[in-house]
């Protein structure tokens, strides 16, 4: 017994960074919306980067702790307390064994990730742990945590099981400095151009680019639906279907784009006028329904770089975190 | 064609963001394209590059996803340039490797045949079928059964065909107002398009029968019955032939 579900909250699901090399069985990639987070998460309990976390929406869930763990928080800010009092995000945190962790409310992002030093038990199914909800496979029996669920933790080899300690929870005083990896109020989600952008007409592509859009209620895991200025194409043409991906922003009859995320589907066959590029992913992630959007276009040459420098920045991460830990005998 | 190499000049790359590549073989729902494309297809994953993640193919193009950064650091090591393109490197791998397409290999074709039980509550749209085409039930039950399909891709959701050849003759338009689920196993007919449904999910198909045969299998690798260049061929059963089946796969 390591995690018992009290409340689950809105949607609680196991992802890791996805599950590759099975699209053209129309078996979706799934995974954190927010990689970059889970990422973070995991380096902060000393886990490898890709192992695979809770990952918590907007109106989180109430978890008792049953075992003394490690754990850390990272992605959107959705108030995170044990016994009333806020347990830090972005650094490691032991939590005490009978211990209960509720999130009160949220009050910035959209998406937590909750990590834990050795992993959770979770079996993989084609290569992943990721749940694929509409599949009904992966993650904790396919779908999103329930009243009474018990999600079990791996076995670590850390000194904290038999750790005695006063407190229903203890962190170290650094942390990771969530700016870097976190959505200003107004998110600029940078695009180059998707593979039907000159399918477009002239204005179409200036309104794509200038104006803001609103993030609606239908949206999820699988796609933001947004509503702007109306897209038009400059003239009626059937397109069959193909691959689509994380990011790409595809364009309905009704002139209203779809971002599709890390639930997409494999293939559609609605005009792309945009691509998110990799970089920008996790910012949407944490942007809720309601809020807006800017876009902003760059060259493939840019996303390039800009994916580029955020890997070394989170490899440079990795590599000071590793070193506190160690220093610190956390792990 | 006298070529027996694949000219440079007959597929166009072009990238789907910072982690793919497109190679557009032609513009319609034409074999000849789809030959170029699973020919392509198997010689990738025969010879992965690496960095090389997957490939999707659709009608006229394949999709090949690749990690960025694995191409940027084994390209670093060696070509120490300031600036890197992970996508330009992507591209010329993949245009090396076109050349060494031979296009009068004859590809083979695995055959699946699929049970569906025709009709009745398996198939509420049978009757609608029929009249749309001025036919009787067991004529659209006999055209579609005789029928042979080629598998272009698979994609929409886990394991769904995406098939071609199905005959004008049964030929319907979706349904005005989609269903709110279509059940497991749904055999169903779109415009010129047929298909089976391999996951409960909402839809606006004609439903003229179901098959008792899982075509999206998670605990099998391939995890699909069908791939892409599958011919398909659905075969007729009787009410009582399907529920034997749905107990016999239920007791696997």
């Amino acid at each position: 017994m390591s995690l018992r579900v009290i409340k689950p909250g809105l949607l609680t699901s196991i992802q890791d960074l996805g599950r590759k090399g099975f699209q053209q069985h129309g078996v979706i990639v799934s995974g954190a919306m927010d990689a970059y987070s889970l990422r973070i998460a995991n380096m902060l309990v000393g886990n490898k980067e890709g192992e695979a976390a809770l990952e918590i929406t907007l109106m989180g869930p109430t978890l008792k702790i049953e075992k003394n763990c490690l754990i850390a928080i990272t992605g959107g800010n959705l108030s995170p307390t044990i016994d009333s009092q806020a347990v830090p995000m972005w650094k490691p945190v032991y939590v005490k064994k009978g211990t209960i962790l509720r999130f009160a409310g949220c009050k910035s992002g959209c998406r937590t990730y909750l990590s834990v030093a050795g992993g959770y038990a979770i079996s993989t199914v084609m290569n992943s742990k990721s749940t694929y909800l509409r599949g009904e496979i992966g993650g904790y029996k396919g779908r999103a945590l329930k009243v009474d669920d018990v999600v079990d933790f791996n076995e670590t080899s850390t000194i904290l099981d038999n750790r005695e300690f006063k407190e229903a929870f203890i962190a170290p005083l650094w942390f990771v400095n969530e700016k870097e990896f976190m959505p200003n109020r107004m998110p600029v989600i940078r695009f180059v151009d998707g593979s039907q952008y000159d399918y477009f007409t002239d204005s179409s592509k200036v309104s794509f680019a200038e104006n803001l859009f609103k993030v609606s209620n239908q949206s999820d895991r699988m796609g933001y639906r947004i509503s702007g200025p109306l897209l038009e194409l400059q003239d009626k043409r059937e397109l069959l279907s193909e691959a689509v991906t994380n990011g790409s922003v595809q364009v309905p009859p009704d002139g209203n784009p779809i971002i599709l995320l890390a639930d997409s589907q494999t293939t559609g066959g609605y005009p792309k006028i945009a691509q998110v590029i990799t970089a920008d992913l996790p910012l949407i992630a944490q942007v809720k329904p309601g809020e807006a959007i800017q876009f902003s276009r760059v060259t493939l040459k840019e996303a390039e770089q800009l994916f580029l420098q955020k890997e070394q920045q989170l490899n440079e991460l990795k590599v000071s975190i590793s070193l506190a830990l160690k220093k610190q005998h956390i792990i | 064609m006298p070529e027996k190499l694949l000219n440079k000049t007959t597929c166009v790359l072009s990238p789907l963001g910072d982690s793919a590549i497109v190679i557009t073989f032609g513009n319609e729902i034409k074999y000849d394209i789809h030959k170029k494309i699973k020919m392509f297809m198997d010689l990738l994953e025969d010879e992965p590059f690496v960095g090389f993640i997957e490939c999707v193919p659709a009608f006229t193009n394949l999709t090949v996803f690749y990690d960025p950064l694995v191409i940027y650091k084994k390209q670093k090591q060696s070509n120490n340039h300031e600036c890197i393109s992970p996508y330009e490197v992507v591209r010329s791998i993949l245009e090396r490797k076109l050349q060494w397409l031979k296009e009068d290999k004859k590809l083979t074709h695995r055959t699946v045949s699929i049970p569906v039980c025709y009709g009745g509550e398996y198939g509420p749209d049978l009757e609608y079928v029929a009249r749309y085409n001025n036919l009787t039930t067991a004529e659209v039950i006999h055209i579609h059964s005789n029928g042979e399909y080629l598998a272009y891709m698979i994609g929409f959701a886990p394991g769904f065909p995406f098939l071609g050849g199905l005959s004008e003759k049964i030929a319907t338009p979706r349904r005005s107002s989609p269903r709110m689920t279509i059940p497991t196993g749904a055999v169903g007919i779109a415009g010129m398009q047929t298909g089976v449904y391999p996951i409960s999910t909402p839809g606006g198909w004609q439903l003229i029968g179901q098959t008792p045969t899982k075509l999206f299998l998670p605990n099998v690798n391939p995890p699909s019955l069908l791939q892409a260049g599958d011919i398909v061929k659905f075969h007729p059963i009787s009410n009582q032939e399907y529920n034997e089946i749905i107990l016999k796969e239920g007791l696997q």
